[in-house]
């Protein structure tokens, strides 16, 4: 299989959680998912992983993750393939009031 | 040394701290730390040097944490990692912290904390990393506690002040628990408290707890907010009886006890359950000063109508100074202070969000 490279785009309320940068690229020998993406920036980054998802690696319910424009409940969640030139960006939802 | 008062103050949307250094006339506000944040648990752990302020600080977007600071509010150190969580098993996720409690001056470095859904936390590191309090976890009531209309929340813990064994925790539904092998084996001690949404009316637990509270001199004696009903034991919570006589309702959601008269206790009612009002719009706050069995309007200084607004479980507290301070916030955004015992009152701050909580303590300045 292709080595994949993975490009995460952060909303910029979450870059001071990931060393102020706004662009994150991970790399993968083969295929991944969404949630594999969230597990390696999880080791290099914990207070941006606290924020996105649970401590069970639930997805928190008002963070949206779009998988090349698509948010990723309406494809399989964090089980969603990901493959070489994917984009993934990380962007709260509408919440609060 | 000099001395401030420092106030603590929770809301829907972040934390102020109000100091004052001049006996609690005036007060200098800071704020909003972690603005937006719902801060629904805060406390002033003066058993360090210098007191450590504690706060649960939750976002709707990305979660709970617990953060503190020891230079009074100024900055926060908030770690990277998941300080209070689940493990693994639990089936649960921690989604907000109802209580903050630091334990009694013999385990200075154990800090106890409530959350949401229903479970008791320890931390062993002064509050920095907490553990789930198995005992209480795995109680075989627990599948039978209910969401309040708060959510399904340990919100009261109360560590006895001389056994570290011992500890009362309060839940909304659930009522009231307690432990006396440091958190081992629970028990319900509801005996005597009136559940009236429940067709047994005196379950063994499934109450509708808002709020106990105690003096550390008397830690036997407990008193209680209910949903309805004002209570008190004289027996460790054994056995609870009214004291709700006096009052003009029997509704409400604190209950504070004063920090050096062990007879003298703080309410603020509320007309009814579906009248969240204080009764004719009047703000009040009610003292007893014989442990309940009689009560007292305090009014002076407080708005005496078109006070459509409520006190929450943890918005109001007493200091640790003499006279003692009471303070309470409202949903409406103010925050009331008396500096003598609840004789007279002033409006400290105003146009706050939603008061959730606060607490109160002496300082070095």
């Amino acid at each position: 299989m292709r080595a994949v490279r993975v490009v995460v785009l952060l909303a910029g309320v979450l870059r001071p959680s990931a060393d102020g940068k706004s662009r994150l690229e991970v790399d993968f020998a083969a295929g991944a998912t969404l949630g594999a993406v969230l597990d390696r920036l999880a080791e290099r980054y914990p207070a941006l992983d606290r924020r996105l998802r649970d401590e069970h690696g639930g997805l928190r319910r008002y963070v949206n993750f779009y998988v090349d424009g698509e948010e990723c409940r309406r494809l399989d969640g964090a089980e969603t393939p990901v493959g070489p030139g994917v984009e993934i960006q990380i962007i709260p939802s509408v919440a609060g009031g | 040394m000099a001395s401030l008062t420092l106030l603590a103050i929770g809301t829907r949307k972040g934390l102020w701290v109000a100091t004052s250094a001049d006996g609690r006339a005036s007060w200098r506000l800071s704020g909003p730390h972690q603005p937006v944040d719902s801060v629904y648990a805060v406390a002033i752990d003066t058993r360090r040097s210098p007191p450590r302020l504690l706060a649960g600080f939750t976002s709707e977007h990305f979660g709970p944490v617990v953060a503190v600071s020891d230079d009074l509010g100024t900055t926060w150190d908030e770690p990277d990692h998941r300080v209070i969580a689940f493990p693994d098993g639990a089936d649960a996720v921690v989604s907000r912290v109802w209580q903050i409690a630091p334990a009694s001056p013999d385990e200075p470095d154990v800090v106890y904390a409530g959350t949401e859904p229903t479970a008791l936390f320890r931390s062993a590191d002064g509050g920095r990393n907490y553990e789930l309090v198995r005992g209480l976890w795995d109680h075989p009531h627990r599948a039978e506690w209910t969401p309040g209309g708060g959510g399904m929340a340990l919100h009261t813990v109360l560590p006895h002040p001389t056994d570290a064994r011992q500890i009362t925790v309060a839940m909304s539904t659930g009522g009231v628990y307690r432990t006396e092998d440091g958190g081992g084996t629970w028990r319900a001690s509801n005996t005597g408290i009136r559940a009236p949404f429940l067709p047994n009316e005196y379950p063994e637990y499934g109450q509708c707890v808002h709020k106990v509270a105690r003096h550390p001199a008397r830690p036997d004696r407990l008193f209680l907010q209910n949903h309805p009903g004002v209570y008190r034991s004289d027996d460790g919570g054994a056995r609870w009886r009214s004291i709700a006589g006096g009052l003009p309702s029997d509704f409400g959601f604190p209950m504070v006890v004063h920090p050096h008269r062990q007879d003298v206790v703080y309410a603020f009612p509320l007309a009814a359950d579906l009248e969240r009002f204080p009764p004719d719009g009047s703000c009040r706050v009610y003292r007893s000063e014989d442990a309940g069995e009689s009560w007292t309007p305090l009014s002076r200084g407080l708005p005496q109508n078109g006070f459509w607004s409520a006190v929450l479980r943890d918005a109001m507290c007493v200091d640790d100074a003499e006279p003692a301070g009471v303070y309470f916030g409202s949903r409406s955004g103010e925050v009331y202070a008396s500096p003598d015992e609840g004789e007279s009152w002033c409006r400290i701050v105003e146009h706050l969000p939603d008061v959730l909580c606060v607490r109160a303590a002496t300082v070095p300045g």
